[in-house]
């Protein structure tokens, strides 16, 4: 049972601050991914919940004791380093062994629970090697095993799987996401990688540049990105922007994208929404490839556009559209689109729109 | 890989052969000159042209661990049938053993100057690699206020020739009474040997990832425990290079232990040449005191030899 929980936290690097005010509550067993760029302070922030790292202003709270004076031995915090950290002189025994034997622990205990979460990890046959002969991904089963083996208050994970390739990357995202529904750990995940942070959060926590962007589940910040940086940076092919204006037509409602002869259709809802909404000429368009819809046939309300570039990508393509001065990328069926140059006609589904003030803030309008 | 050699290379490969055997004959002349020397009769040592084939003796080490004097009449066919094989071998040198009025043999100097010298070493040696790896791992991992200078600082007490300072030193000494003690003499090695040991020790501390004691930290550990369980072993490679290189400087160190030692804390080096003998100087035992006298540091450096190749392409190679 542990809850996190960060009070105006700040912390500077010399002249320069890389958290901003940061407030975040973190539910018992509840799993948690920082999200942001390299930089944008997701890393610090999880070693100033660790102690190895001071914070400058603000509380670190664990079960609403705060912590921050603690160091990082009394704090009972687990942590899982990007580099594995295996103690390299050690055995795996020796490595998942090391907690414990911070403790008074007997030997037969230790034993017992470094066999147990080995049986887990399914690495009892490797628990004799010393982590130089290991692979990066049973290293990584080992570093795990370390950090859950005395059953920490909360385990943080600083881009655990951000060293091995592709194709072990997703094989220990499941491994992670089956520990975590089996053991059951308040845990905080730090990637820079939305896949990643979207198969396993409970709740993502974007930070930008120090500053927290957003926090929800996976579907909230996809489906409602509170902000442009949101919008962009979760999900994949990026959403697309332009630059559109919104007007009144016979049909209903207009958004032409800038440069565009025509705008696409909308329902006359949006008006309404928009109404009182900040200035509407200055909007920004945000749309998902997979909201703009393609068809080699003329039809109501879909605008004859340009293919520019296919990219195949298996079960679908992704076709950059110029529409206007702008490029939208749609994501169509695979091979639905030719060849690069060819006409289509193409619409957008309001329902999947979004719109953005000047500043980049979400409108919160939605059809 | 180039997997086909050209001639040219095969050629180039064999000059390179010779080239490292001659150079590593030019190096090891003079330890089987000095190795060679040390089981000469004492008449065939000094000939010039230098003898290479000779009926090896052990006299010269006889005599190297025992008190002599010159002998004024030739030893009673009784006395040299009564003596034992090491006594005669002196006798054969135109020398007796001396002996106390209880009749015990009388030792040398040698034995006492190699412990001097075994204590000063093995000392120092640790006291300058221990505080030189403290000292290197708070540069290494802590944000010090003029790292840059104080590191400088550091480097520059070697910077000026040892001698220069050897007289202000002797009187230093004097007045403090650390004159001809091995105190004195583990203090001034240790001073000397620290700036080496702090910069050496650095750039190993420096290649430990930070993360290992981070690791510890977080594992629930304070950071003196992280240093000695994860820190220590990471560095044992640098720390026995430092320390190879530490007891080879303390060991074979001459001007100091020349000036501030005479007797009771003398080591062998300033030892080895005033061992001229009762008469002439006598080359085969200062040869025997020699080759003796390079044994610690060549079995040292030949336990150690697996750290100190690694230590040699330490940070160069890292899996």
């Amino acid at each position: 049972m542990t809850q996190i929980e960060l009070r105006g936290l700040q912390k500077f690097f010399g002249a320069v601050q890389v958290i901003k005010d940061l407030n975040l509550k973190i539910e018992d067993n509840e799993f948690i991914v920082l999200l942001g760029q390299s930089g944008c302070g997701k890393t610090t922030t999880l070693r100033a919940i660790a102690g190895l790292e001071t914070i400058d202003e603000g509380d670190i709270l664990i079960d609403g004791q705060p912590v921050q004076h603690l160091k990082c031995s009394d704090r009972d915090i687990a942590m899982v380093f990007q580099s594995f950290s295996l103690y390299p002189h050690m055995t795996v025994y020796e490595n998942i062994a090391f907690p414990l034997r911070a403790t008074r622990m007997s030997k037969a205990q230790v034993d017992q629970e470094v066999r147990g979460i080995a049986k887990i990890l399914r690495i009892t046959d490797l628990l004799a090697k010393k982590p130089s002969a290991l692979s990066g991904g049973d290293m990584q089963r080992v570093a795990i095993g370390r950090a859950l083996v005395r059953r920490p208050k909360a385990m943080l994970m600083d881009e655990p799987i951000g060293a091995l390739d592709a194709k072990l990357r997703e094989e220990m995202r499941a491994e992670i996401k089956r520990l975590h529904v089996k053991q059951g750990s308040t845990t905080i995940y730090v990637t820079h990688d939305q896949i990643e942070a979207m198969a396993l959060a409970d709740r993502i926590v974007i930070m930008h540049e120090g500053v927290l962007q957003q926090v929800g589940s996976p579907d909230e910040v996809y489906r409602y990105p509170s902000n442009l940086f949101v919008a962009q940076f979760v999900g994949s092919p990026v959403m697309n922007v332009a630059n559109a204006a919104v007007a009144e037509d016979k049909a209903g409602a207009s958004v032409t994208v800038q440069g565009a002869p025509q705008g696409f259709a909308f329902p006359r809802e949006l008006l309404s929404k928009l109404n009182g909404k900040a200035a509407s000429s200055a909007l920004s368009l945000g749309i998902r490839p997979e909201g703009v819809l393609v068809q080699h046939e003329a039809a109501d309300g879909f605008l004859p556009v340009e293919a520019h570039i296919i990219e195949p990508l298996g079960s679908y393509d992704i076709v950059d559209l110029k529409v206007g001065d702008q490029m939208l990328r749609a994501r169509t069926r695979a091979g639905y689109v030719a060849r690069a140059g060819a006409r289509v006609f193409a619409r957008i589904d309001p329902s999947h729109a979004h719109f953005f003030d000047a500043g980049g803030q979400s409108l919160g309008v939605r059809l | 890989m180039a997997a086909v050699r050209t001639s040219s290379e095969v050629a180039l490969n064999r000059v390179a052969i010779v080239a490292v055997l001659l150079i590593t004959l030019i190096f090891l002349a003079p330890i089987y000159w000095i190795a060679s020397t040390a089981f000469k009769p004492r008449n065939l040592a000094t000939t010039i042209p230098p003898t290479v084939l000779f009926q090896p003796e052990i006299s010269p080490f006889v005599k190297l661990f025992t008190k002599r004097s010159q002998l004024r009449t030739p030893p009673t066919p009784e006395e040299y049938a009564a003596a034992p094989w090491w006594e005669r071998l002196v006798f054969d040198g135109g020398e007796k053993v001396v002996r106390d009025g209880k009749g015990n043999v009388q030792p040398s100097g040698y034995p006492s100057r190699f412990m001097n010298s075994l204590i000063v070493a093995i000392t120092s040696t640790i006291l300058a690699v221990g505080m030189g790896t403290f000292t290197a791992y708070g540069f290494s991992r802590f944000r010090i206020k003029g790292e840059a200078d104080l590191l400088f600082f550091i480097l520059s007490t070697r910077m000026l020739p040892p001698v220069v300072v050897a007289i202000p030193m002797f009187l230093m000494y004097r007045a403090v009474g650390l004159n001809d003690t091995h105190w004195g003499l583990i203090i001034l090695y240790t001073a000397f040997n620290l700036s080496f040991s702090v910069w050496l020790m650095k750039g190993f501390i420096d290649e430990i990832p930070k993360e290992y004691e981070e690791a510890a930290l977080v594992d629930g550990y304070t950071r003196m425990q992280a240093f000695f369980k994860v820190v220590l072993p990471e560095a044992a490679t640098g720390i026995a290079a430092t320390a190879v290189f530490c007891f080879i400087t303390a060991w074979n160190e001459y001007a100091f232990a020349l000036i501030m030692t005479n007797r009771r804390a003398q080591t062998a080096p300033p030892f080895i040449p005033s061992q001229v003998g009762s008469g002439l100087p006598d080359w085969t035992v200062i040869a025997a005191g020699t080759v003796l006298f390079l044994l610690p540091v060549a079995i040292f450096t030949f336990l150690l030899r697996n750290h100190l190749l690694r230590g040699m392409s330490f940070g160069a190679i890292r899996k």
